[in-house]
């Protein structure tokens, strides 16, 4: 059993598309995306609306109510995601694939207490007394670099500062220690100043752990300086798909456009300079565009 | 707040401040509590007096002469000065608002000129009626139409939804009073599953020696279930009927704050780790939704204890709404004043009330 889920990809994704219903019509969010992930830690980059927090929602089965997905496969660790009951879906989030949101500002409950949310990500998939999971969660606490575990325990979101916030965010999401983890642009809402120790702590813990990670950023230095592959995405499908370190070598000019305008670390940029774009990037594949 | 203790004088500089939160966290808890308690009182006070001043003046302003009022317009013209002296109405404003002021919190509200009783004794018989009648609807409203509101949001555009509004629709347009009649018609006089007008029937009203006035309550005290049987069997029809009102109303209200709720990102965020579909919705949502809801609920509850005179007049219940309403059209000013004052006074309770209760469910307004 070890050995079958060890030899297979931990996740299969080929032809994903998500459509939603809208008063406008049909949108096509993710067109035809496809991968394969093992232990590894892989990118996914592009430009805002070019359906990369789609494509983590789609994984975790967590598409809004007007969406539909649709794959050829969907598969984690060998288990077909497009056939779970409700049921099993809960076994399967928190416990075996997770995901650190974007802004700890609105992903925190306002009205719940920070330990008792780490809590009941904990309690979720065991069976522990409340005393322990306390323990734990405090433990967690320690873990992502919270001094005073005691104390945060005890807070309310609005009383923790974003970094914080994240890093309870992280707390939360690794505590059952799933085996992957979907990172959606976790520290695009912080300030510059504690977003590389936020980012250190995740990268210590991923490690750690020998979790997968799904990194998902516009920010292409941040990606390849954290991660083994990379997928850049534009307009919901996967345009190229490349080793961090053959980055300097990519081929799509979309890429290379993405790289040629790199956003600096030291300053917030919410979209990347404007683009030549081809139509051609929105269906040809990379030999096509090429051509 | 902070801020403002640090503006507040040399007494309250930073060192000592710090000095003071490093020795004893608890100590600057209890000094933010009697601030807050301090703020509050304060604010009730001015609400109240200004409430004061309304009922003054309108009772200076209104076209209706106190002395006729009380002397009637035959009386000869010394007895009318003699009486208008005894009003004090020769004073000057402030002088009168002041006495005006000082009785109030005597509890001397004057004397009703229709019951020739002292407007205080009537509002303590009628104000008992009313307050049972309104916390049992409010109790039925919110156990009934929150759990409605939710599962409306929940599967909305679906059929639990369209129950939800029907109901709302019909609670909008069909009017109380006919409402009340037929209820009356159909579980009273035909099924007799309830009993009639009043409170009690009859026959036990004259045997019965309330306490606080609240009959449920009395006969429990009084261990008569009688009594007590009697009593439910009179204000289940009352009841129900503005519990209906209350319910559509809070089911509408609770329905839109839940549909608010459930795109936020922490619902998103509990459904990542796993939790529930049940809990994602009556714990993480819902506990949400409780605190702009808490305001509802305590509006509509405030409204219901004014009197709903339609529901009194129907179900000839004996409660504030027809007391002040017959008042009013008697032109008995001491008992309109009185109860205004009294339904001001509820107000103001029921908003302190609530903000308590908005401290209790929200942690961000805990400062
Ligand atoms: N619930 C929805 N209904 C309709 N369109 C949606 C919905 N959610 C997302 N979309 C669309 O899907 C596209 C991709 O969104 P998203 O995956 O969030 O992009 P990003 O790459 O910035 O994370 C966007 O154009 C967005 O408008
Ligand atoms: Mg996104």
């Amino acid at each position: 059993m070890a050995d079958l889920k060890s030899a297979a990809p931990l996740l299969e994704v080929e032809d994903l598309r998500v459509h939603f219903h809208t008063p406008r019509g049909e949108v096509e969010a993710v067109r035809g995306l496809s991968f394969t992930l093992g232990r590894e830690r892989l990118g996914i980059v592009g430009e805002s609306g070019s359906g990369k927090s789609q494509t983590g929602r789609a994984i975790l089965g967590l598409t809004a109510g007007n969406g539909r997905i649709t794959a050829k496969t969907l598969r984690f660790q060998g288990q077909d995601l497009l056939s779970l009951s409700p049921k099993q879906w809960r076994a399967v989030r928190g416990a075996r694939m997770s995901m650190i949101m974007q802004d700890p500002k609105y992903s925190l409950n306002p009205v719940m207490t920070v330990g008792d949310q780490i809590v009941e990500a904990y309690r979720q998939h065991h069976r522990v007394s409340a005393a322990e999971a306390r323990q734990r969660a405090l433990a967690m606490l320690a873990r992502v670099k919270i001094r005073d575990p005691e104390r945060v325990f005890a807070t309310y979101p609005h009383e923790v500062s974003g970094g914080m916030g994240q890093r309870i965010m992280i707390a939360m999401m690794l505590i059952p220690e799933p085996d992957l983890i979907i990172a959606d642009e976790p520290t695009s809402a912080l300030d510059v100043t504690v977003r590389l120790q936020v980012l250190a702590i995740l990268d210590d813990l991923v490690r750690e752990r020998g979790m997968a990670l799904i990194f998902i950023s516009h920010d292409l230095p941040l990606v390849s300086s954290f991660c083994d592959r990379i997928l850049v995405m534009y307009k919901g499908r996967v345009v190229e798909d490349l080793k961090a370190s053959d980055l300097q070598s990519a081929r799509h000019p979309y890429t290379q456009g993405l790289l040629g305008c790199l956003p600096r670390l030291d300053h917030r940029q919410e979209t990347l300079p404007v683009l030549r774009r081809d139509p051609r990037w929105e269906h040809g594949t990379l030999e096509e565009v090429m051509r | 707040m902070t801020e403002r203790a640090e503006q507040g004088g040399p007494e309250t500089a930073s060192p000592s401040r710090s000095g003071a939160r490093q020795a004893s966290p608890g100590r600057v808890r209890l000094k933010r509590a009697g601030l807050l308690l301090l703020r509050t009182f304060g604010s009730l006070a001015v609400t109240f007096l200004g409430l004061l001043i309304i009922t003054f003046l309108i009772g200076r302003v209104l076209p209706i002469d106190p002395v006729l009022a009380a002397v009637g317009d035959r009386a000869p013209a010394d007895v009318y000065d003699r009486v208008y002296h005894e009003m004090g109405l020769h004073l000057p404003l402030y002088q009168q608002f002041f006495d005006y002021v000082v009785k109030i919190f005597q509890g001397d509200f004057g004397t009703s000129v229709l019951t020739s009783r002292p407007v205080l004794d009537d509002i303590v018989r009628v104000f008992p009626a009313t307050l049972e009648l309104a916390t049992i609807a409010t109790i039925l409203g919110v156990l009934l139409g929150v759990p409605m509101g939710v599962l409306a949001a929940v599967h909305r555009g679906r059929w639990p939804d369209h129950c939800v509004r029907v109901l709302g629709l019909f609670g909008y347009s069909l009017p109380v009073f006919w409402l009340g009649l037929v209820g009356l018609l159909l579980f009273y006089m035909k099924l007799d599953w309830v009993g009639g007008p009043g409170r009690l029937d009859a026959a036990m009203e004259d045997f019965f020696e309330p306490v606080t006035g609240l009959i449920l309550v009395d006969a429990l005290l009084q261990g008569d279930m009688e009594v007590f049987w009697n009593a439910v069997s009179h204000i289940t029809l009352p009841a129900a009927l503005l519990a209906y009102f209350s319910l559509a109303y809070i089911a509408r209200m609770t329905r839109s704050f839940m549909l608010e709720q459930l795109a936020q990102e922490y619902v998103l965020t509990a459904r990542v780790k796993g939790v529930s579909e049940a809990r994602v919705i009556w714990r993480h949502a819902l506990g949400n939704v409780m605190v702009p809801l808490i305001t509802v609920i305590a509006l509509s509850y405030a409204h219901l204890l004014e009197g709903s005179v339609l529901t009194e007049t129907v179900f000839a219940w004996p409660g504030l709404g027809s007391y002040i309403t017959s008042s009013l059209l008697n032109a008995d000013m001491n008992a309109v004043l009185g109860g205004t004052i009294i339904v001001g006074g509820v107000f103001i309770g029921i908003n302190l009330l609530s903000d308590l209760l908005y401290r209790l469910f929200d942690p961000r307004a805990r400062r």
